[in-house]
């Protein structure tokens, strides 16, 4: 059952949208922003690709207006947060909130419609199609049917697991912004704006929601729902902590919470209450959590 | 009161409404109604009605919201960062729909069953979180978000399942019989519920301000370092503070169910948002208690009054939450560092 194609198409589905957002938040925790309103970010980045999308019939102004209404929740965690000084889980609360209102208050306001938008003109993002892949031998057939036909933001965000590491080692921004976040005394005494730094990390967090956003609205589906991110946000934090924002173990997480999220609506064929396998991906993410805390205890103490 | 800290509030309050009333008649504007017209329909909705009918409706939810605040007051002074409240609510109204509507015997017997119940449903959810943190390493603020949707997703599945009223066909109990409803005030369409909630929060007031165990919480918030020097007993004062806080909330499910709705059904709890307007009432006092009471009346005002905008004036009932989130962000730069337990990320400015 899990090497069947249907299942296997529907990982990526389901991983793109919280792995775009974890690697927001990564930034975010890598540059000393506790972030926690990942899930507001990508409901305001689901809702902006659908409005793009009507607005110019073209998937493309989708996802970059979806990158834009990301960055405007940054940049209003920025301002309040950063800036302002208000503290980050306040801002953070708010925020979701404001999400939740602004989205459903605009949905009325702007299309009339409550509940859910679907509309001919709302264009949905394409795929990408490896035709040659299903030729090789063996490995083929399965890797043909988890990567192909995908949308295009799971190379995005696959290509930037791969490039975060790279420039957060090595690139002159990378560094910063883990000093911003190690030592932001050091940083400042450099002569570099700690704030500054922070609300960059702030805009690209909101830029690769805005993505996740996208992923959910326009690729996964073509519609808009009330509150459609559904927690999805709220694993990405969790994949976040887990990893202090590490890149490639980030990876890691977001793939098991994404498989275990597409899971859940797999055996659903297996007459489980729909609710029971709801509530999975949420029961798997604190499973995680507990294993997670468990080890590092265990080599905390062998460590000591 | 010198006059410079008379004219830097000033400042500071100018600093808030303006930018919000910018924002409200912006909000107006986009939805297409005339301001003068919407703002009318405003006070109406909140204060107004035939015989003060939205007044109470005000007042009711008031209630509600206030409960969810002062159960966020608990556990936010103790420095527990328990967000869960709306699984503790979902859990507490489920317990006493369904004791309410299947348990036999006299009446007030049922009733206080049915409280109990949802109490010490939400106390076990509250404090089954804090043991994740204690046990297990599960950061509260995480752990206690978490468990909101196994328990939204369980009531659903109760009420969607074993226990609907099949004759409405709507995923909910049955109705709770009419002895076994909580009584309203003479006269009026507003249950006691509300009068609950007064006393239970001067209780709790009460409890902060002068019992040991209240001043013992507050400290562990303030000072963890110096709680535990003290030799308090820490991890029960937390699980202790967890469950009075989860007993609140779920008090708060049981005075919805047998005072306002007469059953449970699926989501009612959860679409109004009181226990996240209640975590954002207390923030924007800043976890001053007595003005609790204030923060929630006025958050209730906004999404009643918002109702009556969007009966009458077609402006979305969702820019009450828009103008709730704005309050909050605004005041969040005054009031960030009287929260315990917020994260300091070491950089000031």
């Amino acid at each position: 059952m899990l090497l069947d194609p249907a299942f296997l198409g529907s990982v990526p589905r389901f991983v793109v949208p919280v792995l775009l957002a974890a690697l927001g938040g990564a930034l975010c925790e890598r540059a000393g922003v506790f972030n926690i309103a990942l899930e507001g970010f990508v409901l305001v980045g689901a809702f902006a690709a659908v409005a793009g999308s009507w607005w110019a019939q073209s998937a493309g102004v989708g996802v970059l207006f979806a990158c834009l209404g990301g960055m405007g929740m940054g940049l209003l965690f920025a301002e309040f947060s950063v800036r302002r000084g208000g503290d980050a889980i306040v801002v953070s609360v708010a925020l979701n909130l404001l999400a939740i209102g602004l989205t459903t208050f605009l949905l009325r306001a702007l299309f009339g419609v409550s509940g859910a938008f679907r509309d001919p003109r709302i264009t949905g993002l394409g795929t990408v199609d490896l035709p040659l892949l299903d030729a090789v031998p063996l490995v083929g057939p399965p890797l043909a049917a988890l990567l192909s036909g995908q949308s295009p933001l799971l190379w995005v965000a696959l290509a930037l697991t791969l490039l975060l590491p790279f420039a957060l080692a090595r690139h002159r921004y990378g560094l910063r912004l883990r000093a911003a976040g190690e030592a932001p005394q050091a940083l400042r005494t450099g002569g570099v704006s700690v704030r500054r730094l922070r609300t960059a990390a702030l805009l690209g967090c909101g830029a690769l929601c805005g993505l996740a956003g996208a992923q959910l609205s326009i690729s996964n589906v073509n519609l808009f729902v009330e509150n459609m991110s559904a927690g999805r946000g709220w694993i990405a934090v969790v994949a976040v902590l887990l990893t202090r924002g590490r890149p490639l173990p980030l990876f890691g997480v977001a793939v098991l919470f994404g498989t275990a999220d597409s899971l859940s609506v797999r055996i659903q064929g297996l007459g489980l209450p729909q609710q029971a396998t709801d509530a999975l991906p949420y029961l798997a993410t604190l499973a995680a959590l507990i294993v997670a805390s468990v080890w590092r205890r265990r080599h905390a103490a062998a460590g000591a | 009161m010198t006059a410079a800290v008379v004219v830097r509030a000033l400042r500071r309050a100018a600093g808030v409404t303006v930018p919000l009333a910018l924002l409200a008649w912006l909000l107006i504007a986009l939805a297409g109604a005339p301001p003068g017209e919407a703002i009318d329909a405003f006070l109406r909705g909140a204060f107004g009605g035939r015989r003060h009918a939205y007044l109470l409706s005000t007042l009711s939810r008031a209630g509600l919201i206030v409960g969810m605040a002062m159960a966020a007051w608990l556990s936010f002074r103790a420095g527990l960062f328990n967000i869960g409240g709306e699984g503790q609510l979902v859990l507490g109204g489920l317990a006493a729909a369904v004791v309410a509507v299947h348990a036999p015997g006299p009446a007030p017997l049922v009733m206080a069953w049915a409280v109990l119940a949802a109490m010490a449903a939400g106390a076990c959810w509250a404090m089954l979180a804090g043991a994740l943190e204690l046990a297990a390493g599960v950061p509260l603020l995480i752990g206690s978000l978490l468990l909101n949707y196994p328990a939204s997703f369980f009531a659903s599945w109760v009420v969607g399942h074993p226990l609907r009223d099949l004759a409405s066909g709507l995923p909910q109990t049955d109705l709770i019989v009419n002895e076994r409803w909580l009584p309203n005030f003479p006269g009026t369409r507003l249950d006691i519920g509300v009068a609950v909630i007064a006393i239970v929060t001067i209780a709790v007031i009460a409890y902060g301000a002068t019992t040991t165990h209240g001043l013992r919480a507050r400290l562990n918030g303030l000072s963890p370092a110096f709680a535990r020097a003290s030799g308090f007993p820490v991890r029960r004062l937390a699980l202790q503070t967890l469950a009075g806080s989860g007993a609140l909330a779920g008090l708060v499910g049981a005075l919805a169910v047998l005072g306002l709705h007469h059953r449970y059904s699926d989501g009612m709890l959860v679409q109004p948002l009181y226990a996240w307007t209640g975590i954002v009432a207390v923030l924007l006092v800043a976890l001053v208690p007595w003005a609790v009471p204030l923060a929630g009346f006025f958050f209730a005002a906004l999404a009643t009054g918002a109702a009556g905008m969007e009966r009458t004036a077609e402006v979305p009932r969702e820019i009450a939450l828009i103008l709730q989130a704005a309050i909050i962000l605004f005041v969040a730069g005054y009031t960030a560092r009287s929260v315990p337990g917020a994260r300091d990320d070491g950089d000031a400015h």
